[in-house]
This record gives structure tokens, sequence and C-alpha cells, in this order.
């Protein structure tokens, strides 16, 4: 099949796509965008985290044929504009990487957390990650980074507004 | 003659938390990992595994497979090249139809697609003549041996004083067994290969914990020069030991690749394929015993070590190291038994030996106190050695006792009331526990550094070490740095490729030992040649190679890192359910170069601890030979909930004598003693004591 859906606001295309192939596999090896990573292939670990109509999910889980039409975001575009984005920023800056194989599902799953909780509890990061399996960090750096992503998301949430108001 | 002293490397930018420098590729998914490097027009192999544990394959059937679509060649031992016998049961694979355990590689598909490949090598039919398999470890086992010598180079069995006439004559004994199972490593990133034969010779993208180890092991099962065969690995997604040596995953990737030359050949293992082909920690039943006057003094340590190996290569863990080291005794005696099994063969998993040695003797330390009736702080201190108990020598630096003092006092020990079962939260029955750690401080040789300074002002750092997700671009950036006296913005490191000049592997937490030293070593030549130019760098620039230097002090010091660890732990009176709310490590490991990844690399080692203690046990089915729980769905590592409030810490440890940066290597320290911890823990809240791992709930449903 011709495969056409959005990926990081841009319209792509994808031919000779098998339906039942991947959504990760597409994006790796078709679209050459290999953020979201394969490791487990079945749902368990969170590292190829992705949204899907803008909530997250699984790559390793949609089929080619789900992706239709519809929108996806990749860690590739959580950059604004030519720098980091405050997720991305927050996750070298505390120390939340290290080898970095489990980063890219952890951004976009903890993008979505700041997104929808604007100051999150320790019990609600912990759960809200607890899908994304991480085997270097001990989770202890990935709880600062989201504390601090949080805090700047709040914040620059605040000064936008505060600009509106003006 | 410079001293130890005189020769220490000057702190300026190591010991700071300077930010990862491979943070913004990582942070972006811009950091190739090991099939992501671009290639043109790959093709794809899927393997075809051995579904019986022992036997021999009589006829594979490979037709339906050639002839679907996309299928670029069928790959079994019937066309697979001929490897050099270089002794590897292991990596000489498709030799011949012999199956030595289940899941072992016979062959494989390549295809245009992952797809095609993995349906192709479905439609292979096996006939296999099947021979009675034992893949069972006992400690009653008839046919138990002695290896010749333990990893890596360990005596098998030592023996001082007379132990057994020390334990019957002593005031108080213990006689316990303890158990860990079989664990997998399970880094986040599958094992992956992109294999190209150009030329005669191929290159390997590949996913490893040493581009020349992996470079030694496959250059002469295809005889080949060893600078034929070109290894790339600039990012690894974990490793925890086993993409240590290579493993059949690369040998088959490469033969792929040649039966389609000229095309690179990509080669990502499934997650439920690394559970029977790349490794895992055997399991381990350790027999100690102890004795002890009544003052708590021990008089007798003995351990004897049951565990397995593989019949297709032999591997043999150390995990009796640690007791030899420990505590003092006069009488001792530590000794390792294998039972070579129809099983994959195991490999180095984070703090092979130390990890599990540091279980049973810490649970039985905890035990003895108790008996004692000592606290057990004070009964580690009581029998803290005054120089290594079994090699005499004086430590380089030792501050087991600092480490427990200053970790009892933070985590608020000292109004503890010892009697277990005794503390009670609503359903939860709570306890403390505390556990020391420790692990030897390698040094490879036998790495090399090169350093080029160029009039621009850049130094141009080049060695073939790879980071693994420790942070070794950033801490060799600082290391190299201050030896050169510059800034770390000056400072262009290369690392992870065998362009580069030779260097060991990440193993042992031997890296920044082994790299880093060559690296000041060069960077002394270099700065000594740029003086000789009047300290400017002439347009054609300068350059130093340096190797890794002799250190004198390895043969006149016993030289460890130490620490200890303290847990909190509720158990469910009801269910039996464990949960660690508080984990406390403090740690003695010589100079921390980077407090950043330093902490984090502490804070990951227990929380591996705690995934030990809590969850991981691969479940061999001794009817067929394979891990059952074979994927991250039933093998259950740690995630975000499990963990409660974790804290790490260092003590200020000054030691001249392990090399110029004053470090002993942190990337396995943190995982040793946090499951004893937690288990003395758990006896404390509940007064069930267990000796088997992992805590499940149902050890404590009686």
């Amino acid at each position: 099949m011709r495969l056409s859906f959005t990926v990081n606001g841009r319209q792509c295309e994808a031919d000779d796509v098998w339906e039942g192939e991947s959504l990760l596999y597409v994006l790796r090896e078709r679209l050459g965008l290999p953020g979201s990573k394969n490791a487990c292939e079945q749902g368990e670990c969170g590292s190829c985290t992705v949204y899907l109509d803008g909530v997250p999910a699984c790559a390793c889980l949609v089929a080619a044929g789900q992706a239709a039409g519809r929108e996806v975001g990749t860690v590739e575009g959580l950059a604004e504009g030519d720098g980091l984005g405050a997720v991305q920023e927050s996750f070298v800056e505390a120390g939340a990487v290290q080898c970095g194989f489990c980063t890219p599902g952890l951004l976009v799953a903890t993008d979505d957390l700041v997104n929808r909780v604007p100051h999150p509890s320790d019990a609600e990061i912990r759960e809200s990650l607890a899908g994304n399996l991480c085997r270097c960090t001990g989770y202890e750096k990935i709880m600062d980074a989201v504390r601090l992503a949080a805090d700047r998301r709040a914040s620059s949430e605040a000064s936008r507004s505060g600009k509106t108001d003006a | 003659m410079t001293t130890a002293e005189e020769s220490m490397l000057r702190a300026n930018a190591i010991g700071t938390p300077l930010t990862r420098l491979d943070g913004t590729e990582k942070v972006t998914g811009t950091a190739p990992y090991a099939v992501e490097h671009p290639v043109d027009s790959p093709a794809h192999l899927h393997p075809l595994q051995a579904a019986i544990a022992l036997g021999r394959a009589t006829g594979i059937d490979t037709s339906a497979a050639e002839a679907e679509p996309g299928v670029l060649a069928v790959l079994t031992h019937a066309n697979a090249p001929r490897l050099a016998s270089t002794g590897n049961g292991e990596l000489e694979i498709l030799q011949s139809g012999e199956v030595g355990y289940r899941g072992q590689f016979l062959g494989g598909v390549i295809a245009e697609t992952p797809e095609i490949a993995r349906r192709a090598a479905d439609l292979i039919r096996v006939h296999y003549e099947r021979y009675e398999h034992d893949v069972e470890l006992r400690a009653d086992r008839d046919d138990l041996y002695k290896p010749e010598q333990v990893n890596p180079a360990f005596d098998t069995d030592t023996a001082q004083g007379d132990a057994d006439g020390a334990l019957a004559s002593a005031a108080v004994t213990l006689d316990a067994t303890y158990s860990t199972p079989m664990e997998h490593n399970n880094p986040m990133e599958p094992h992956a290969t992109i294999a190209c034969w150009t030329d005669g010779e191929l290159t390997l993208h590949d996913s490893t914990q040493g581009v020349y180890w992996t470079q030694a092991a496959v250059a002469p099962l295809f005889e080949l020069d060893q600078q034929q065969v070109r290894v790339i690995s600039p990012h690894v997604g974990g490793g925890f030991g086993s993409k240590g040596i290579p493993h059949p995953n690369v040998v088959l990737a490469a033969m792929a690749a040649r039966l389609v030359p000229g095309r690179p050949v990509k080669f990502p293992l499934t997650r439920q394929q690394m559970f029977s082909v790349v490794g895992y920690r055997t399991p381990t039943i350790q027999h100690v015993r102890l004795g002890a006057d009544e003052q708590g003094r021990l008089s007798a340590i003995t351990l004897d070590v049951v565990e397995q190996t593989a019949k297709v290569k032999e591997f043999a863990e150390q995990t009796a190291i640690p007791t030899r080291t420990m505590y003092a005794a006069p009488h001792r005696r530590t000794s390792h038994r294998l039972a070579a099994l129809d099983t994959p063969v195991p490999t180095w998993m984070r703090a092979p030996g130390e990890c599990p040695g540091m279980f049973g003797p810490e649970v039985a330390m905890d035990e003895m106190a108790l008996a004692c009736g000592l606290d057990p702080i004070e009964f580690r201190v009581r029998n803290e050695p005054e120089t290594d108990p079994e090699s005499g020598l004086p430590f380089s630096s030792r501050n087991l006792v600092a480490c427990l003092r200053e970790g009892a006092r933070r985590f608020g020990w000292h109004d503890r009331d010892p009697r277990p079962g005794t503390r009670r939260h609503g359903e939860w029955l709570v306890g403390t526990g505390v556990a020391a750690s420790t692990y030897p401080v390698f040094a490879m040789p036998g790495s090399q550094a090169t350093i080029r300074a160029t009039p621009d002002g850049r130094y141009a750092v080049r060695i073939g070490a790879v980071d693994i997700g420790t942070g070794t671009w950033t801490a060799l950036t600082q290391i190299a740095a201050d030896a050169l006296e510059v800034s770390v913005g000056e400072v262009d490191l290369e690392i992870g490729s065998t362009t580069l000049p030779t260097a060991s592997g990440a193993g042992g937490s031997s890296g920044i030992n082994s790299w880093g030293s060559p690296i000041v070593a060069a960077a002394r030549t270099l700065r000594a040649r740029l003086d000789e130019h009047g300290g400017t760098v002439p347009a054609e620039g300068v350059e130093a190679t340096e190797g890794m230097p002799d250190n004198p002090h390895t043969s006149q010091y016993a030289m460890h890192s130490f620490g200890a660890q303290f847990a909190e732990v509720w158990v469910n009176a009801d269910t039996g359910e464990v949960s660690v709310p508080r984990l406390l490590g403090i740690f003695a490991a010589g100079r921390i170069i980077n407090a950043r990844t330093g902490r984090s690399q502490l804070l990951g080692g227990m929380t591996m601890g705690l995934s030990m203690a809590l969850h991981e046990e691969s479940v061999l089915d001794p009817r067929f030979g394979h891990v059952v729980n074979h994927d991250l769905a039933e093998y259950h590592i740690a995630t975000n909930a499990d963990v409660g409030s974790l804290e790490v810490d260092w003590l200020d440890e000054h030691d001249p004598y392990v090399n110029p940066m004053g470090s002993k290597g942190i990337g396995e320290l943190g995982i040793t003693g946090t499951a004893a911890a937690i288990t003395n823990a758990a006896y404390h809240a509940t007064g069930i004591r267990v000796r088997e791992l992992p805590l499940h709930p149902d050890k404590f449903l009686r």
C-alpha cells in the first residue's frame, strides 16, 4: 500500500508498505527517523513511544495501515526551533540520559505528562512513566528531569499568558 | 623518581558535574546506534534457532523459504563459510548440524525486509535426532568439577589455617546455603550488527562493549588479519557485560553478509532471541559457614560455590572472590565447582562474581551478627581486616567502616530495634537492613592513546574506547583536558572505532582506569614536546602516542572499592508483596571523575540490585531447556514505580596508588550488596529469613 500520514507536522508518503508492518519500522527504516527505538517489539518497554493523534502509543504495536491519515509525533519533533525543547533540555541537564536507548520514548511520555498535568506529584510521575523501562539510570535522575521540565513548561506558559494579557 | 603523590593529576575539570557531551545527540534521536548507521540498500537477517536442547539436525529443508519472494539467500551449515578452529565453541556456529543448547543458531534467512526474512525462517523445516539433555543445576550432582581457574584469572580454591577445626571449636557458628537464580542482562538496546564484506574485508557496525574485543574474536574465525575487520560503535544502548565478548549473533551476521557480498546485512536481535544466545548470569548455590568467639570475632569463614557452565564453552564465575577480601579470620577457605550443562554459555553480568558473591555472605553476616547478639554494623566493624586477609597486602585505601558509619548516621540507624517482626504499618511489616559493597580495581593492559595538537588551539584525542552509556565521551574529555591543562572545550575526543588506537573494552569497571591512564601519559609527553617548541604549536602540529603505563603499586597493594547499603523494606502481611520505600548507598571509590554521570552509575547499579532482589529470575524449563519467561513481559525488571527514595553519596577518598586520576571504577560497585541489604531488611520486617533470591511474595507466606 501507499501510506500517507503526518509525521512531526509534515505530510509523508511511503510506497510498497505492507499493511502489517509496524509503524516503528516505517518510521525507522522507510522514513529515516531512527529516534524511536525497538527494544522489545511487544509494547512492554516504551522505548518506541510516539504520539498518535496526540496520544502516546507504542509504535511497535501500531500496524502501518492503522497510521494512514493520522498524525504521528516522534522524538525528532520535540525540538523547539533550532534548539532543544524544554523536556529534552531537562533530561540532559538533570543527567537523566545514560545509554540513551530508552530516552526517546521517555521524552515523548514526559512531554505528554507535563502537557496534561502542570505540576505532577512524584507518585503521578512514577505511575505515568512506569511503562518506560530504563536499565541504566535507576529512574532518580529521570524524576529530576521531569520535575524540571514541568517547572519550565509551567513558567513558560505563565510568561506566555502574561504577555497575552499585556 | 616521581612518587605516586606527585604523578597524580591535578583536578580542574575532573570532579565537576560536566553535562554529558553526547546528551544532545541522544535527546534528539540522532545518536547513531549500531543498526542506525546509514547504509545503502541493506538486507535483513532472521535466524533459524534449534528447537531441541541437544542432538543433531539431520535434515534442513529450505525450499519453501527460498521460494518466498524477496528472499536473497538461506544460510545453513550446508553453505556456511568454514570457520577456523579457535577453541571457542560458542562462536563456531554452523560448522555441522550438531545442537548443543536450545535456541542455538542453525542458520538464517537474508531477505529484502525483516518481515520477509522472519516469515521465510518460519517456513524452514528441520528434522532432528534428539539426545537426552541435561540442564539442571543441583549441588548434589556427582559430576561437579573444579575448573583450572575462575574468571578472569583467579585461583579456583583458596585455603588458610584449619577452617574445619576452627568451626568445630567456635563458640558461635552459622552453616547456611544461599542461592541466586539465572538472570539475563537485558540492556535496553538488543544486540545488533550491520555486517558488510567488501574486497574480502569485513566491516561491522556492532553494539559492543569493546570494538577491539570484537575484532580480536571475529578476525581469526574468518582467517583475517586483525586490521581486515573494522568495528565501529560510537553509541551503545547498554551492555552490562552481555556485549563484552561477542556472541554468535555477530558471527551469524558476518556469515550471512558473505552470501550477499557488497551488501550490508542488518541483524538486530529480538528481545526473545537474547534469552538464548547472548549469555546470562549463572545461577549460584553458596554454602557459607562462619565461626566466631563470644565477642563476635570471626575465627573461620568458608564459602563453597556451585554454579553452572555450558558444555559448548567453559565460563567460570568468580563468585567467592569478595569473600577472600571482605572480613578478617585466621582460618578460611573458598572453592568453586561447576556443572557443565546443555545450556547456552553464561557470560559476564554487571559485577560478575562480586554481585552474586555479595549476596550469600552478606546475608550470612547479618545472621551471624544476630547469633552473636551484635548490631550488624558493629559485627562488621569488629571483623574489619588490617590488611587484605588472603594476600596480606596493605589496602591502597579501604573505607568500608567509614561508609558503614556515615550511612548509619544518614539513614537513622542508631535507634533501630534489632528484634525482627515487631513494626507494623497497617497491613505492612516494616524493617531495615544493611550490607556491604565491594568491587576490585581492575586495569586492563594494552590501550594506547594518541593526542595531536594543532595550531588552531585544538587537541584531538584518539583512542578505541567505547561508551556503553556510562559517560566515556564526557569523562575522558575531562581527563584529557586536565592532563593537557586546557579547558574541555579545546578537546576533541574520538572513540568507538578500530580505526583509532587500540584499546581494551568496557568491562570490570576498568574503562576510566585503562583508557584514562594512557591519555594522561600521552598528554604529558605532548606537553613536553610542546615545551621543546617553546610552548607554541608548529604549523605541522605536534603528536604523542603512549600506552598503558606500568603501575608498580599493583603488586604492592590490594586495591578495592567499598560501600555500605541501607534498605527500608515493607512486606505485606497478607500478600507477601515486598516494597522498598528507601535505599541509601554510601561509597568510597577513589576520586569520582564526573559527579553527574558518576552518581547515575551508582544509582543505576543500586536499582539493578533492587531489581535483582525483587524480580529477576530466568526460569529454565528442564523438560525443554529453554527460558520460559523470555521477554520483558515475563522477565521483570524494576520500573519507575518500584523505586522509592533512592539516595547515593560518596566519601572523599584519596588514593594515589590506583592510577594518576585516583579513580577506582564505579560501574559495578553499586549493584553489589543491594540484594543482601534488602533481604536483611525483609527479615527484620517479618522474621522470615529468605536465602534464595528473588524475594517473590510466596517466600513470605507461611
